[in-house]
């Protein structure tokens, strides 16, 4: 079980010389689920000043990247090479970051000044005024004992000439890149005031072939595309997986058996069993905001209901929808509390809401076409889903299916996924004709649209939380 | 072994046996190919059908051969209806099931490309067993088939419009040998 350590008493260290830092092994405790700010908060009272309501305002602001000094030069078991190297890469990251979702204008790490270790912590701040950078990122890694690595991530304002936050992460060398993930999340966070979602994974469907013979394997990456993994062969028709909240495991559908059936896949072990042996097809697994509990719908007769099941195994299916048509999918609000489906029992697809023991079903779209695929998002306040009209469209709504809007106009967008918090949809985009499919992201202004670069096409994206 | 109670169609022994034979062999097999080869050897029967050169009787190949398009019957966008040319179709598929008494059968059902994946699996499920119940009321034990959706995974006409779209929109029945 890899791990990342966060540097606890990372701001005591710091405020010594260097050299103290080189002597005295820190201690290290598991980093808390979603901090903010992580390390030692930096004065507050001089902290930055931006208004997060409108997106633009901070969207503009520019961030110097430098690149990530080091105290010596040595051999990593990174990928990425020497300390030094490392300490270039790391820095690319974070730039890559920040700029490929549209955030910030970052510059460098090419082009910029390399500050030496002795300045990761006192800028030049004149030189970075001269270049016109709001903010500036400066970073340091180390070769610890044990093959571990240990990187450090300062932000300034310059024209305050100050600390606004730091972090310090211990990580193995083959997670070096979670380490400048978490840098800039630590930047994302405290410059937009929203929660952080770079350290995270996506669960996909790999595709290549012809329209009519296309293969469809499960794969994984990290959220910049990084650490990319086939988990199937492609033997078998893979679609519609879910990462488990805890990464551990997979839920996914397969034609293993012939029949398009709900498989749990276990990552550690690379195994994988039904998720409930009932001779039916069952399709579009979910797992519960606990882990506890899956969804999957089943068909029977030509109807489609869903079930609940524990995801511990065993147990008796519930089933939580009971008429005629198809119901399918679900996604659980963050509580737990209630779930969004959908539905055709009006005669077409539409989006319902009930309780998470299927009590209290209703029906919340009420504006034309039809609406499928809804996925809550992991801050409650939105719906995000599918709108049919003719194309297909990205689209959120309140939980009350009030507030519709687009976030996407191409040919066919389907299946979105929330970043984990909640700011970002990524969903796949279908190319007319050819059937090319590949992954996209937006952000709830619709206005910052990418393509994610996976290595062959792409569908089914399955964002999964960002990583304590 | 079930064919050997429904005797309707007095054959030859070596029907049956080539039958018999014939199941043992694609036991495994999970999907028939959509054409065999002919097979070798004239076919002793007073039956009209098959030529010298025609598929075995019985057979997928004759199916398909004895369908001539009949396999496959088609719906409107996100309907699972059958209509009367379903309805014929259906009709002569029920009839060929008949004869064949102990052939088992899987209706693969199929969406077009234009709605959600997930949805479209469920209506593929729907539109199979559509096929399948109307079967039944035609006499076919149901026992006899299964059913299985692809969804909008498996189109066969490639392009994206209305013509494609009306022949992807479709359920097979295919004849397991």
């Amino acid at each position: 079980m890899k791990k990342i350590i966060h540097l606890a008493a990372f701001g005591l260290l710091l405020s010594g010389s260097v050299a103290a830092f080189a002597q005295s092994a820190p201690p290290v405790v598991p980093v808390q689920p979603a901090p903010a700010a992580p390390g030692a908060p930096a004065d507050e009272d001089g902290g930055l000043q931006v208004t997060v309501s409108d997106d633009s305002d901070w969207q503009d602001l520019g961030i110097a990247i430098t690149t990530f000094a080091t105290d010596a030069d040595v051999p990593t078991g990174t990928n990425a090479g020497s300390t030094a190297a490392l300490g270039r890469a790391l820095s690319q990251v974070v730039a890559a970051d920040l700029k490929n979702n549209g955030l910030f204008k970052p510059s460098g790490p090419d082009g910029l000044p390399q500050p030496a270790y002795s300045q990761v912590q006192t800028p030049d701040f004149p030189v970075w005024s001269a270049r016109a950078a709001n903010m500036l990122v400066q970073g340091y890694v180390r070769a610890g004992s044990g093959g571990q690595i240990t990187v450090g991530c300062y932000l300034y304002d310059v024209a305050l000439k100050q600390q606004l936050v730091k972090g310090g992460w211990q990580v193995p060398p083959s997670d070096w890149r979670r380490a400048a993930h978490k840098c800039a999340d630590m930047v994302y966070s405290r410059l937009s005031g929203e929660s952080p979602f770079f350290d995270s994974k996506i669960a996909y469907i790999a595709e290549t072939g012809p329209k009519d013979h296309r293969m469809k394997r499960l794969a994984i990456m990290d959220s910049d595309g990084a650490n990319h993994r086939y988990l199937t062969s492609g033997q078998s028709t893979a679609l519609t997986p879910r990462y488990s909240p805890d990464y551990s495991k997979i839920l996914y559908l397969s034609y293993l058996n012939g029949q398009p059936s709900i498989y749990v896949y276990d990552l550690a072990s690379n195994t994988q069993k039904l998720i409930a042996r009932t001779g039916n097809p069952t399709m579009a697994p979910r797992w519960s905001p606990d882990g506890k509990w899956v969804l999957y719908s089943m068909a029977s007769g030509g109807n489609t209901d869903i079930y609940r099941i524990s995801s511990a195994g065993g147990g008796t299916p519930q089933r939580l929808t009971n008429t005629p048509g198809i119901s399918i999918g679900g996604s659980y609000s963050p509580d737990g509390s209630q779930i969004v489906f959908e539905s055709d029992r009006s005669g077409n697809q539409q989006i319902y809401v009930m309780n998470s023991d299927g009590s209290n079903q209703r029906r919340i779209s009420f504006f034309g076409g039809r609406a499928a695929t809804p996925e809550w998002s992991p801050r409650g306040d939105q719906i995000a889903f599918t709108h049919v009209v003719g194309n297909l469209r990205i689209a959120v709504m309140n939980p009350n299916g009030g507030g519709m809007r687009h976030l996407t106009d191409s040919w066919q967008d389907e299946a979105p996924t929330w970043s984990p918090n909640g700011r970002i949809i990524q969903f796949f985009r279908t190319a007319r004709n050819a059937g090319t499919a590949s992954i996209w992201q937006v952000d709830l202004t619709g206005r910052n649209e990418r393509k994610l670069p996976t290595p062959v096409g792409a569908s089914d994206p399955a964002w999964g939380p960002v990583r304590p | 072994m079930p064919a050997l109670m429904y005797p309707r169609h007095v054959k030859t022994g070596s029907t049956m046996l080539l039958i018999a034979g014939a199941l043992a062999m694609s036991a495994c097999a999970s999907k028939a190919p959509k054409e065999l080869p002919p097979e070798p050897g004239p076919a002793t029967t007073t039956q009209p059908a098959p030529s010298a050169s025609g598929p075995q009787p019985g057979s997928q190949a004759d199916f398909v051969a004895r369908m001539m398009g009949s396999d496959t019957i088609y719906f409107q966008l996100n309907e699972d209806s059958i209509d009367s040319a379903d309805q014929a179709a259906l009709s002569k598929q029920a009839q060929w099931l008949q004869q064949y008494p102990s052939k088992r059968a899987t209706i693969e059902g199929h969406a077009d490309e234009r709605g959600t994946r997930e949805y479209n699996l469920a209506l593929g499920e729907r539109r199979a067993n559509a096929a399948k119940n109307y079967l039944v009321s035609l006499g076919v034990d149901a026992s006899r088939i299964n059913t299985v959706s692809y969804g909008k995974e498996r189109p066969i006409a490639l392009g994206s419009d209305e013509a494609s779209w009306a022949q992807n929109r479709r359920a097979v029945t295919v004849t397991i040998d």
